[in-house]
């Protein structure tokens, strides 16, 4: 039995302790923001924070949660309104929304470390999160726009 | 047999490729808002206005009627249906905006719903070909007209007024001369018994009182959902008792199950059964490929059973398909005649007797669309009722496949169109639907199949393969007087027919013969290509391949000249006019009414003008850099783009500036114009530099992010900056945006990356090419 954190709540898992993060978050608990891209940590859809790093959660088994307070896009803030979820709106970074909650999540990550960011150290740590559409720009101007205060 | 000389064999919407209109497959619950307007049958569509479209030659035309689009409730919540697929051009916003704006609702008082497929009720639902705005925006006009007509009449009649007297403002009637209003909430009822006016009758707003179109203040409606994780896409449809099935399909296209062992799998813990998906015939339309499903609680356990299975496939007849011999046929074949499909002169005769021939092949690959969300589908399939939830492009068509599939009546089959996590064409077809209703009948509970990456890139339908080749014949003061494109690719149709060898009018369509140039002697052939694998529509489709050689060729001919690579396209566009397509048998217009949608070739040199001023064409850039320009028209749309590169020692590429110029005619949503076009430069820029599916033995070499890489934020351009060009008049008609972005942006960097290198590139990917 797998005891784990999933946004503050208390979450069981005695199935295969192999199982990826992110299908126990999506399948099991039912939490769908946290999205499939590639399941194998290339694109960064499936983003979450644990114990305020950011990780994959395709390629993080739920025993490598184990103990562990995992926070998904639903967990980020109560009312949706932490600074990058602003910022996103604010900017209108979106087109098909499907990696948004991934890059979310890596930016709030990235705040949590380095509150002041440089537009390198943007591009650097977003490389992982690929964005279909092609939103990079956005993204990039969000993430500047939520670390100065939005 | 060639889907182009024998439709009768092919389904409804197949024929419209036929026809022209490609369309890329070819309930609603009741509004149940007591006192709103009711459900009532459709009224079909009469186009009235200063330009016709090709909308209602689209499979089950176009529907205007406001009981089938609008509902009131007499809290004044005014809902409007979206019947188009939102993949991220915004169309869920935009179209019910257009209906908002006539019927004077405030937004802040609307809600969407989106629409289930059903084309009777709604009219044709296939987002793809750039077309939603373009077929829709004086639709939606009328039916806001309409309603908003039929509330004033409401009014009028309550206060014993002449209808006259009265107007909608900003989600009120008013009677000004009495100073009475009523909210809409307070008429809905009324307004709902009212008949509908006749089109013709109809008052369309002035468009200098728009309140919403062409300002671009509106976000989209999905924002707030899409940035908290509550908007739902296919993948995130649960339904109890919901079983998830991940499938090993055949690894090469048209080959089938011999025989599979499921021990390994079965003890994979959660994986509940292994069986058999049916599979149809190469080729084989949107139908699904077959293979071994494997059945458990939770989508990671299936794909780790999924890994575990043992299967045999005959490979059948596509098992030599190898990628560097397919391009040594193409190539074969473009240095040889082929079909003429436009001749005008006498290109043959003008290239010998030229002072100077300047040659260019110009190659391009197979790509895979890898949206982010990859093809994923939920069935609930009880006795002869099928319900669907998936991120479909073509929920009509989608309806009438699983219809089919299951021998069922349309009228079961109830398809919910969720968000789309991408599209770019390849959720047009809708395979991944079939196969989860397939298995769902089989299984009697809801099934979940979801595509794993790998899945999606090895079974994609590709962009195709293809092989451009131009000979421009030059005289002694240098001026093109000759041009023979040749255009080898296999094709579309040959996804729906067997033994197809040329390309469809609509892909001869797409850059080849609707050249613009002021040529006199021009020749465009298209020699024969086989197809042995499944191809389909990507975000511009032939326009990529297409763009990139004429583009690039320009780009050949000026420096061959000495001349300035934007004055050379200037002067092959020539004069300015309305381009002459008399000499081709089937001038395909992206299924639109020349009159209302001609070439013309002021508007082209108008996006290529801008742009050049706009972003600084010629301007000093830093050693290392160049500046490349593109033009060309798709979609109906006219766009201009200039790339600045800059290219180090060791031959890393970056691109600090684009600059691109669109004329769209009349527009609805300039923001998300910009953001189409935004997103338009990274998907060209990956195209270019990555984009590259290879076959051997028949099968995909590629299946992820990691050796099928897309562009990545640091690499993407510093700056991307968008012009969008007036509309001419407020009748000059709109014209696509989500796909026409992508043609002219590989030919700019390509230029651009000439210019600062001295290297020409004539295959794509880029790859490796500037490291040698």
């Amino acid at each position: 039995m797998v005891k784990l954190k999933i946004n503050g709540q208390e979450r069981n898992w005695d199935g295969d302790p192999d199982l990826p993060l992110l299908w126990f978050i999506r399948d099991e608990v039912g939490l769908t923001g946290t999205k499939f891209g590639c399941g194998q940590a290339l694109c960064g859809s499936c983003t979450v924070i644990m114990d305020k790093q950011a990780v994959r959660a395709c390629i993080t088994s739920v025993s490598d949660a184990a103990g562990r307070e995992v926070t998904t896009i639903e967990g980020l803030h109560p009312t949706g309104d932490h600074p990058v979820q602003k910022a996103w709106r604010q900017v209108n970074v979106p087109q098909c929304g499907y990696c948004q909650a991934g890059q979310i999540m890596q930016a709030a990550a990235l705040l949590m470390d380095n509150p002041k960011p440089s537009h390198d150290q943007i591009r650097e740590s977003l490389s992982g999160n690929i964005c279909r559409c092609g939103c990079y720009q956005r993204i990039e101007n969000a993430v500047h726009l939520a670390s100065t205060g939005v | 047999m060639n889907i182009l000389t024998n439709p009768n064999k092919l389904r409804g919407f197949e024929k419209h490729i036929k026809v022209e209109n490609v369309s890329r497959r070819s309930i609603l619950k009741s509004l149940g808002l007591a006192g709103g307007f009711v459900l009532a049958a459709p009224v079909m569509m009469r186009p009235s206005f200063a330009y016709e479209t090709g909308a209602g030659k689209m499979p089950h035309g176009v529907v205007v009627d406001p009981r089938v689009f609008v509902s009131i409730a007499p809290d004044g919540i005014v809902t409007i249906v979206a019947h188009r697929s939102e993949m991220g051009t915004g169309v869920r916003t935009s179209l019910p905006l257009i209906v908002a704006e006539e019927l004077e609702a405030d937004w802040s008082r609307v809600r969407i719903q989106q629409a289930h497929g059903d084309e009777v009720k709604f009219g044709n639902q296939d987002t793809d070909g750039s077309r939603s705005t373009r077929h829709y925006l004086i639709p939606m006009r009328q039916i806001g007209a309409s309603a908003r007509t039929m509330l004033e009449q409401a009014a009028a009649k309550r206060w014993g007024v002449p209808a006259s007297e009265v107007k909608a403002v900003h989600h009120e009637v008013v009677h000004s001369a009495s100073g009475r209003k009523l909210g809409f909430g307070e008429l809905a009822a009324d307004a709902a018994k009212q008949s509908v006016p006749s089109i013709e009758g109809l008052k369309l707003k002035n468009p200098k009182d728009f309140r919403y179109l062409g300002k671009g203040e509106i976000g989209i409606v999905d924002l707030h959902d899409i940035t908290t994780g509550a908007a739902h896409y296919g993948a995130d449809v649960r339904l109890p008792g919901m079983k998830y099935a991940v499938i090993a399909r055949p690894p090469v296209t048209g080959g089938k199950l011999v025989s599979f062992d499921g021990a390994e799998a079965m003890k994979v813990s959660g994986v509940e059964k292994v069986m058999e998906v049916k599979g149809w015939p190469w080729p084989s339309k949107f139908q699904p490929l077959g293979g071994v499903a494997v059945i458990a609680r939770n989508t990671g356990a299936a794909i780790k059973g999924c890994n575990a299975l043992k299967v045999t496939w005959d490979d059948g007849a596509n098992a030599k398909y190898d990628s560097v011999a397919y391009r040594a046929e193409l190539e074969a074949a473009a240095r040889k005649p082929g079909l003429v499909v436009r001749k005008e002169g006498d290109a043959e005769a003008a290239l010998k007797s030229a002072d100077k021939v300047i040659v260019g092949e110009y190659y391009l690959p197979h790509f895979a669309h890898a949206s982010m969300e990859p093809p994923v589908a939920v069935a609930n399939v009880k006795g002869d009722k099928a319900e669907v939830w998936a991120p479909v492009q073509s929920p009509g068509g989608t309806r009438e496949d699983v219809a089919k599939t299951l021998g069922i009546p349309e009228e079961n089959v109830t398809v919910n169109v969720t968000l789309l996590g991408g599209g770019f064409g390849r959720k047009s077809k809708c395979d991944f639907a079939l196969e989860a209703v397939l298995l769902s009948k089989e299984l009697g509970v809801p099934v979940k199949v979801q595509w794993t990456r790998e899945d999606d890139v090895r079974h994609d339908f590709l962009h195709t393969v293809s092989v451009e080749r131009i000979e421009a014949g030059l005289d002694k003061n240098g001026k093109v007087i000759a041009w023979r494109h040749r255009s080898v690719a296999p094709s579309i149709a040959s996804t729906f027919a067997a033994g197809t060898v040329h390309q469809a009018p609509f892909e001869l369509g797409m850059g080849l013969i609707d050249n613009p140039f002021e040529i006199a002697n021009m020749q465009c052939e298209n020699p024969e290509a086989a197809a042995h694998t499944r191809i389909g529509w990507f975000r511009s489709v032939s326009n990529i391949p297409r763009a990139f050689a004429v583009q690039s060729m320009v780009a050949e001919i000026a420096h061959a000249t000495n001349r300035d690579p934007k004055d050379m396209l200037l002067e092959l566009i020539g004069s300015p006019r309305i381009v002459n397509l008399s000499s081709v048998k089937d001038p395909w217009n992206y299924g639109e009414p020349y009159d209302s949608y001609p070439i013309d070739t002021a508007r082209l040199r108008k996006v290529v003008e801008v742009v050049a001023d706009k972003g600084g064409w010629g301007r000093s850039v830093p050693k290392g850099h160049g500046l490349g320009i593109a033009v060309h028209r798709s979609f109906v749309s006219y766009i201009a783009t200039i790339v600045e590169v800059a290219v180090d020692d060791k031959g890393k590429l970056t691109v600090p500036r684009v600059d691109t110029a669109i004329d769209c005619g009349t527009y609805v949503n300039p923001e998300r114009i910009q953001s189409q076009i935004e997103g338009a430069a990274i998907m060209g820029m990956s195209l270019a530099k990555y984009g590259e599916i290879t076959f051997k033995d028949g099968k995909v070499q590629q299946g992820n992010f990691d050796d099928y890489p897309v562009l990545r934020i640091d690499e993407s351009p510093g700056i991307t900056n968008v012009y969008i060009v007036p509309p001419a008049t407020p009748d000059t008609p709109p014209s696509g945006v989500g796909e026409p972005g992508v043609p002219p942006f590989a030919p700019a960097l390509i230029n651009a990356i000439f210019a600062a290198t001295g290297k020409r590139i004539r295959a794509m990917p880029i790859g490796k090419q500037l490291e040698a």
